[in-house]
C-alpha cells in the first residue's frame, strides 16, 4: 500500500501550520473589514477525495472559491472559499456593494478575488515565515462553481498516491456568523516531508 | 423523466458502476475529471466511471483503483459489463468533463482536463467503441447521469443548466 501515513504529533504540527495561516489571514480579514473576525481550531487531516467537499455541502454545493497554486519549496494548492451568499454580503461591506441575487459583474467577482489574494497572501507569508522555506502563489483565479468540480483540482497530486488527501483547513466567520468562508490548503505530497524537516519533526 | 421508483446510484470520484435497467449512474462535481459512459442499448446495460487521470503509468500505489485512470478504467468497465450480459460489439460510449477550472498555464498538473479527453478517446478507440456525443472541455463543472433504459446522458452545470446528449 502506497496510503500515506502520518502520525498523530506530525498531524499537530500541521494543525499548528494552519492555525499560524489562518490566523494570520483572518487578521487581515479584520482589518479590511474593519470588524473582529473569529476562527475555529483548524484541522489537519487525511481526507478521502470523495468526502473532501463534506463541510462545504457536498459535491453540487455552489461555492465561490479563490484558488491559488503555491510554488517554490512547499508546492501545493490553495483554496480560499466562500457560500453564494457570505461573498454578496462581504462585497456590500466592504466596498457597500449592493449585489443582486443574479450572477457576480465582473467588478465584483474581481473584488473577490482580490480579497482571497490578500488573504491567501497573508496565510502564506505567516507560513513561509514559521518553517523558513521559500513559497509564493501564482495570481489567483476565481470560480464559481460545484464544490466538488473545485476541489478535485486541488487533489490530483494526490492521485498516484492513493485516494485520500491531506488538507489543513479552518472556518472563520464575522459578525454572528453573518460572512462565513473557509481555508483550504492542499499541500502537494512531497512537501509533507518538506515542513517536518524544516520544523525539526522526526519522521514516522 | 426519472421518477422517485427509479434507483439512482451514485458513482464517487474513481469509481465506477455498471446495472441492468431500470436505474440511473449518477456521478457529481466533475471538473477536471471525466465522467465516461458506456451503454449496451441491445441488453439495456449501463456503465459509468468517474476518471481522475490520464495513464496509470504514475501510479504510486499498486493497490489503485482502476476508475482512476483513463487507461484502466476502460477495460475494467467494460468487463464489468460484460459479466452483466453486455455485448462489446453493442457499446457506445458517451462522455463529458475534463474542463479546464482555472487558468493556470504554468503547471502541467492543470491542464489535466484536456489530457483526460484525450486519452479516453485513445482508449475508446483503442477498444473500438464509438464516441457518440460528448460535453467536454470549457471551464466549469458538471454532473451527469446514465438513464440506464433508453441511454440518455444528462448533463447538469451551474453556468449552462441542462443538457442531454
Amino acid at each position: 500500500m502506497g496510503q500515506f501515513q502520518i502520525a498523530d504529533y506530525q498531524m499537530d504540527v500541521l494543525k499548528e501550520i494552519g492555525n499560524i495561516g489562518a490566523g494570520h489571514a483572518a487578521t487581515a480579514l479584520s482589518k479590511l473589514l474593519d470588524k473582529p473576525v473569529d476562527m475555529k481550531v483548524p484541522s489537519a487531516r487525511l481526507v478521502p477525495f470523495d468526502q473532501i467537499t463534506e463541510s462545504l455541502g457536498g459535491e453540487e454545493q455552489v461555492v465561490i472559491a479563490v484558488f491559488l497554486r503555491v510554488t517554490g519549496e512547499v508546492p501545493g494548492n490553495m483554496f480560499f472559499i466562500f457560500t453564494l451568499e457570505s461573498s454578496r454580503k462581504l462585497l456590500n461591506r466592504l466596498i457597500g456593494m449592493d449585489i443582486g441575487a443574479e450572477g457576480f459583474t465582473e467588478l465584483e467577482m474581481s473584488a473577490l478575488s482580490e480579497i482571497g489574494n490578500i488573504l491567501a497572501g497573508s496565510y502564506l507569508t505567516s507560513l513561509s515565515d514559521f518553517i523558513h522555506l521559500n513559497l509564493q502563489p501564482t495570481v489567483p483565479s476565481l470560480a464559481i462553481d460545484m464544490a466538488g468540480a473545485i476541489l478535485s483540482y486541488g487533489m490530483l497530486q494526490y492521485g498516484p498516491m492513493g485516494d485520500q488527501a491531506l488538507l489543513i483547513d479552518t472556518t472563520f466567520m464575522e459578525g454572528n456568523d453573518e460572512v462565513e468562508g473557509y481555508f483550504f490548503l492542499i499541500p502537494d505530497p512531497e512537501s509533507i516531508e518538506r515542513i517536518f524537516h524544516a520544523l525539526g519533526v522526526p519522521p514516522l | 423523466m426519472i421518477t422517485d421508483d427509479i434507483p439512482i446510484i451514485k458513482v464517487g470520484m474513481a469509481d465506477m458502476n455498471a446495472i441492468q435497467a431500470p436505474g440511473v449512474l449518477k456521478t457529481s462535481g466533475l471538473g477536471s475529471c471525466i465522467g465516461l459512459s458506456l451503454y449496451d442499448p441491445v441488453n439495456k446495460i449501463g456503465g459509468l466511471a468517474h476518471i481522475m487521470l490520464p495513464s496509470s503509468d504514475i501510479a504510486r500505489d499498486q493497490s489503485y483503483h482502476l476508475a482512476k485512470f483513463a487507461d484502466t478504467a476502460i477495460p475494467a468497465l467494460i468487463e464489468q459489463m460484460e459479466r452483466l450480459g453486455a455485448r462489446k460489439s453493442c457499446l457506445q460510449a458517451k462522455m463529458a468533463g475534463g474542463a479546464q477550472m482555472f487558468v493556470l498555464a504554468s503547471s502541467e498538473m492543470m491542464r489535466i482536463g484536456p489530457r483526460n479527453i484525450e486519452r479516453c478517446k485513445e482508449m475508446l478507440s483503442e477498444y473500438t467503441i464509438p464516441l457518440i456525443a460528448e460535453d467536454t472541455g470549457g471551464n466549469y463543472g458538471r454532473t451527469v447521469e446514465l438513464n440506464c433504459s433508453n441511454g440518455v446522458f444528462v448533463i447538469r452545470s451551474v453556468q449552462n443548466g441542462v443538457k442531454q446528449i
